[in-house]
């Protein structure tokens, strides 16, 4: 299916990565644990379910200054957010989708209230907000920005001030990732921090290459690590040890996702040259490489428990799923 | 007005409302003048008539705003609640109530239009505009407004109807004349403007045979000029097919009326019968004859020239006016002589101008005088100078003017007494001329002794200054004028003597000195001849007056620099005793091994930092997560106070990274363990410690304890150890202490002469060493030959610094990834001169990331290798570079009498080598060939 989206063009913090063409990105809820990760940057796809807010659920952002909430499987627009001044370059939802989160060229974060619509708080500080995320109870929410800080803003009480600044980074902060006692940060400068909240160390892993997105394997146990020399490295977490490696995609000017399968099986991330590869996840092989259209795939989101993958290229969002699904309609 | 209360008075009638009868006694009262006269609105403001009696824009409060304490906005809505759904504004939302009524600019209620209202009853206008629609090309195009006739009439209307005016009768009294007989010529009554409708039809027919006497008539309605203005060519009285006429075939002389019901037409054009049957229908050329029409002879009406007028004419005979109300009679009876003087035709409505044109008055050119020569030529100009007066004189003479004195006989310079004398007339005598004249004889005389004096005292400084100022060539601001005018203002200047207490010009000549400042003194004063006072009499003139010329200078000098310069200057608030930056303890330097080690896909413990972070409470409290460090109030990284300039900002010490590095964290840790456990004062010791367990198993058992202790227990010498040594991985462990440990490390600071003869002999063995070793180190591992930097004591970083500057040229470019930070934090001031800032020392070495790879790294591995060196371990060539380095390093602490911990310092070194475990050595020399790649 085809979704109405908006190209956004996100900067990465510097100048060893263009800016580039850019869709919204696409998240997967889980529906199940109602926490895990919230619906990533601009899509989030929750399965239909009885829970309150969350059902098929996709949230695109883009240059067009809105957050978007849109339900993927049948391709209606749900719900429009406005109130950013500038484009929004990354969104995430609360583990309730009761709440969301962007942030953009405005410099500001926007915490929003899903139902209504409404700005609940804006916090500002940031030099320009490249990626946002909630923590596990959505109390707090950490962004990263290209002034290449962290800041973690607490949602729950009225300071505007960040309840900490983590600037470790020496560039731009190009992606985040927060589990229930870890933060994520890929930055421009090549290393990936891990702020570990329990054992109170960060632990920063140098890659080499400008990194464009990371994320955190379903286990837990490994971390994700896309970068600019149009590699995808599997770390272990714990010792930063390189566990796989993948390439055959190209990625050296944008900010370009990637993910893991619904079970951790594949490897999936978005390519310059208009595919979306997939590698075994163990033995490192290219798996699939699925032709999207003749863009750039600047965004990707699976489904957390299904095998079901928002895509998002140009002005559209496609919504993939294996052939023998009989819903609303395979692939789009 | 009526008095009610008579009863008897029956048959008095009264109009209009009487007002209250006056009390006895009572005054009249005052009519309310003009100007308090008040309109207010139903709000009981004052209205205000701006403009039109309705329209006036009243803002605000008595054209203020708001209130009368001003301006009260309304209550803030605020829009981010109602973002959501966007409600559209309108002018309405900005007006007020006002604006809604019935007079306001969006009146509400439904008001029938200026275009509507009182149309049809305004005959005047109406008749103007039929009469304009009748010559139009279609006829009777404005019929259809006439249907819609609103039943409102204007006001003048009414009050006219009260006072007995009928529609289509003029306005003013009645007339006794007999209503003109109308011309009964309908072409050329097409022509002039018809009569009032009224009037014409009714008079015209009736009165004809039968005029009472006394009947009296109403004044003729005046049809209005039409005012449209002309946009067609057609000549001035022209008129083209009449479409009446041309519409309806009219035959002769009359007209076909357009209906025979419409009576407006025929109003309009006076048309009296309308005595032809015909129809409705339209007919006429072009048309056709119609269903209904009877006739068919007049289908294909020819148009013929004696429809039309040939000659001009008074059309009407009675208004020719057309509207115009000036008096006509006067006016011809006037204008008839003239007309008959006038030959040519005079066209009608024009008349013959009383005045006759003025003709322009031309004035002949001035008469040239007989001998006048068109040619100027310009008489040479003169300055009236001793030299060439003669020729003035001359000149002046041949021009025919008396010659006055040059320079102050111009006209211009003489005032008028002077004038006056030079026309002969006599001095007024009442009226003084000046002030002066008003002064006593006395007083004058007074004046003008004071004038001669200072005129004097000018001449004679002026005289000074240029015998002076030939010689000297001083500059001419001080001038003798200057001299003069300074002393006289300085003595106002208080601050002018405690500036010259301590500044001396004359301080050579101590005579002249002590009168410069007699001078300052009575300059103080305020005494005006303390010039005078202070010179040494025996001195012959030019000598005095040259030493006043000078004291005036110096005084005038002294003042103004000072003056001067102070005014642009301030002290500086706050002494800038910020020479220390905060900088993180611990980074992440040491990015070259780092990119060869993920070149090498070796990723694991040789790409990965650790550090000690302390994440705020509230954000653990948010994430459910325990404090990890409950105890400290730390946030984020640990951070270190670094001297903002030092001189191990720069001095950078190239450190090869030859030699294989141990898993620096299991090192660390391993120190911080020592350290921890031995708190003794001095840095060799601690050094020693560190390099004794190295192997990497240990580090592991031991990383989980290390985190917590060391912040725990801060010791002076943990500090020391710390901060020389910045090992890659292991550092990060004892971020925790860094910030208690600084002061601590400044106490053990060794003595001053320690780091003179460090610092002296470096340059000694620089130049004897650099031979030696310089075939080594290119055969070593680049930077093999780094000393132990990382050993807090100074010495070692001396040798080490002047080793690497001389000997160690190559890849690893003898690049600052030294140790910086802790260097000069323990060196602090020491080191003589300052230099420049360099705040981030991380950010420089970023910069020179390719010239210094992994700083820190490389220091351990130069740890590494003094050990495997003093072990006297089968090593490279490498080994003898650091050998001799350790030789001379060893030689310097000796020197250095005040160290005593040195020889221990080796010692422990060797202890540490020797501890490190085989396979790390084997695996770091493995790894070092890659490296190079």
């Amino acid at each position: 299916m085809l979704l109405e989206n908006r190209r956004c063009v996100r900067p990465l913090g510097s100048d060893q990565v263009n800016t580039g063409p850019r869709a919204p990105r696409c998240l997967m809820l889980d529906p199940e644990r109602r926490r895990a990760d919230p619906g990533r940057e601009e899509q989030e796809v929750g399965r239909a379910g009885p829970r309150e807010v969350d059902g098929n659920y996709c949230l695109t952002c883009g240059s067009d200054k809105t957050l978007k909430l849109w339900n993927p499987l049948r391709g209606t627009l749900l719900r429009t957010y406005s109130g950013h001044g500038y484009e929004v370059l990354d969104a995430a939802g609360s583990f309730d989708n009761s709440s969301l989160c962007s942030g953009g060229g405005d410099k500001a974060v926007v915490l929003w209230d899903v139902a209504s619509g409404q700005v609940i708080r804006k916090f500002r500080g940031h030099a320009g907000v490249s990626t946002v995320q909630f923590n596990e109870e959505a109390t707090v929410i950490l962004s990263g920005s290209i002034d290449s800080s962290i800041r973690c803003w607490d949602c729950r009480s009225r300071k505007p001030e960040p309840v900490q600044k983590l600037d470790e980074a020496r560039d731009g902060v190009s992606s985040l990732k927060v589990s229930d006692h870890e933060i994520l940060a890929g930055s421009v400068d090549g290393r990936v921090r891990r702020y570990d909240l329990r054992v109170g160390q960060l632990f920063s892993d140098y890659v080499g290459s400008p990194i464009t997105c990371i994320c955190f394997s379903r286990d837990g146990q490994c971390t994700l690590v896309s970068s600019l020399d149009s590699t995808l490295r599997l770390l272990d977490k714990d010792t930063g040890e390189l566990l796989g490696e993948y390439t055959g995609h190209k990625n050296q000017e944008y900010k370009l996702d990637c993910c893991l399968s619904e079970r951790d099986t594949h490897v999936v991330s978005c390519s310059e040259d208009g595919k979306v590869f997939f590698w075994d996840l163990v033995e490192g092989s290219q798996a699939l490489a699925l032709p999207v259209g003749p863009g750039v795939v600047q965004s990707l989101a699976f489904h957390p428990t299904e095998p079901c993958l928002l895509t998002a290229m140009g002005g559209s969002i496609h919504c993939w799923r294996e052939e023998s699904y009989e819903a609303e309609g395979g692939t789009g | 007005m009526a008095a009610l209360d008579s009863d008897g008075e029956e048959d008095l009638v009264s109009y209009g409302t009487g007002l209250d009868p006056l009390e006895e006694g009572e005054r009249p009262k005052k009519p309310v003048p003009l100007q308090e006269q008040t309109v207010r609105d139903e709000k009981g403001r004052y209205k205000r008539f701006h403009g039109a009696f309705s329209g006036g824009f009243s803002a605000g409060y008595f054209n203020t705003v708001g209130s009368k304490e001003g301006w009260t906005p309304s209550a803030f809505i605020s829009s981010r609640q109602n973002r959501a759904d966007k409600s559209v504004l309108g002018p309405e939302d900005f007006m007020d109530e006002e604006d809604l009524s019935e007079f306001g600019i969006a009146p509400k209620a439904i008001v029938t239009t200026d275009d509507f209202a009182s149309k049809t009853k305004d005959r005047i206008r109406e008749k103007a505009r039929q009469l304009a629609a009748a010559t139009a090309p279609i006829p009777g195009a404005t019929l259809l407004d006439d249907l819609i006739a609103p039943a409102k009439l204007s006001v003048g209307f009414e009050l006219l109807r009260k006072m007995g005016w009928k529609e289509g009768q003029g306005v003013g009294p009645r007339v006794k004349r007999k209503p003109r007989q109308q011309k009964s010529d309908p072409g050329v009554r097409i022509y002039g403007c018809a009569l009032p409708p009224g009037h014409s039809e009714g008079s015209e027919d009736e009165d004809d045979d039968y005029l009472p006497e006394n009947a009296t008539f109403a004044p003729k309605d005046v049809i209005p000029v039409d005012f449209t203005p002309k946009d067609n060519v057609h000549g001035l009285a022209y008129k083209g097919l009449d479409p009446h006429r041309a519409l309806f075939g009219v035959s002769g002389d009359h007209f076909n009326l357009f209906s025979a019901g419409s009576e407006r037409a025929s109003h309009l054009f006076g048309e009296a019968g309308l005595s032809k049957g015909r129809k409705l229908g339209i007919s006429g050329q072009a048309f056709g004859v119609g269903a209904l029409e009877e006739e068919d002879d007049d289908i294909y009406a020819t148009e013929t020239l004696s429809k039309y007028d040939t000659v001009l004419k008074d059309e009407e005979p009675g208004d020719g006016l057309y509207g115009w109300t000036a008096p006509k009679q006067y006016k011809s009876q006037k204008e008839s002589e003239r007309d008959l003087q006038y030959i040519g035709k005079i066209v009608d409505g024009f008349s013959l101008s009383s005045k006759s044109l003025s003709s322009k008055k031309i004035y002949p050119p001035p008469e040239l005088p007989r001998d006048y020569r068109p040619v100027h030529y310009f008489r040479p100009e003169l300055s009236a100078t001793p030299e060439n007066s003669r020729l003035l004189q001359v000149l002046s003479e041949s021009s025919g003017k008396a010659v006055c004195n040059p320079g102050t006989q111009s006209r211009h310079q003489l005032n008028a007494a002077k004038r006056g004398d030079l026309l002969g007339e006599t001095p007024i005598q009442g009226s003084p001329t000046s002030v002066l004249e008003f002064l006593s004889q006395k007083d004058k005389e007074r004046i003008k002794e004071m004038k001669q004096a200072t005129d004097l005292k000018v001449a004679q400084l002026k005289a000074r200054g240029l015998a002076q100022n030939a010689p000297s060539g001083r500059p001419q601001s001080s001038s003798s004028d200057g001299g003069h005018c300074s002393w006289h203002a300085t003595p106002s200047d208080r601050t002018a003597s405690a500036r010259a207490s301590n500044f001396k010009p004359f301080a050579k000549d101590p005579e002249k000195q002590k009168r410069y400042e007699a001078f300052l003194a009575n300059m103080k004063q305020g005494r005006h001849d303390a010039l005078e006072r202070c010179l040494d009499p025996g001195m012959t003139e030019w000598e005095r007056g040259r030493e006043r010329e000078e004291f005036a200078r110096a005084s005038l000098l002294y003042v103004s620099s000072h003056s001067t310069l102070s005014s642009r200057f301030t002290h500086a608030k706050d002494e800038d005793d910020s020479e220390q930056v905060e900088v993180p303890r611990d980074q992440e330097n040491d990015i070259s091994d780092k990119q060869s080690a993920v070149k090498m896909k070796k990723f694991g413990k040789l790409t990965r930092d650790t550090f000690e972070w302390h994440p705020d409470k509230l954000l653990c409290k948010r994430f459910n997560v325990p404090d990890p460090y409950p105890d400290s109030t730390l946030v984020g990284l640990p951070r270190v106070k670094r001297d903002k300039y030092s001189v191990f900002n720069f001095l950078t010490l190239p450190e090869t990274a030859s030699s294989p590095a141990t898993p620096t964290s299991s090192r660390k840790i391993q120190q911080h363990q020592d350290l921890n456990k031995s708190r003794k004062p001095s840095r060799w010791d601690t050094s020693n410690q560190e390099k004794r367990e190295e192997s990497s198993s240990e580090f592991l058992s031991v990383a989980g304890s290390a985190v917590g202790t060391p912040k725990q227990e801060p010791s002076p010498l943990v500090n020391q150890e710390e901060e020389p040594v910045p090992e890659p991985l292991s550092e990060q462990k004892m971020v925790n202490k860094g910030a208690d440990l600084q002061t601590e490390g400044e106490a053990s600071r060794p003595s001053m002469d320690l780091f003179k003869a460090i610092f002296a002999s470096s340059s000694d063995e620089n130049s004897s060493s650099s031979e030696d070793e310089q075939g080594d180190s290119e055969d070593e591992q680049p930077g093999a030959g780094e000393a132990d930097l990382t050993h807090s004591s100074e010495t070692d970083l001396a040798t080490t610094s002047s080793m690497t500057l001389a000997s160690e040229p190559a890849p690893r470019a003898p690049a600052p990834s030294f140790p910086i930070q802790k260097m000069h934090f323990d060196e602090r001031e020491e080191f003589g001169p300052r230099l420049p800032p360099v705040f981030c020392p991380n950010a420089r070495q970023e910069l020179e990331v390719p010239q210094k790879e992994k700083p820190k790294k490389n220091k351990d591995k130069h740890k590494l290798k003094k050990e495997h060196r003093r072990k006297k371990e089968k090593k490279k060539k490498h080994r003898k570079h650091k050998h001799k380095g350790k030789q001379k390093t060893p030689k310097a602490e000796k020197s250095s009498s005040s160290e005593s911990t040195g020889s221990s310092d080796s010692l422990s070194d060797d202890e540490g080598a020797a501890a490190m475990s085989p396979e790390e050595l084997l695996r770091r020399l493995k790894r070092l060939p890659l490296k190079r790649q």
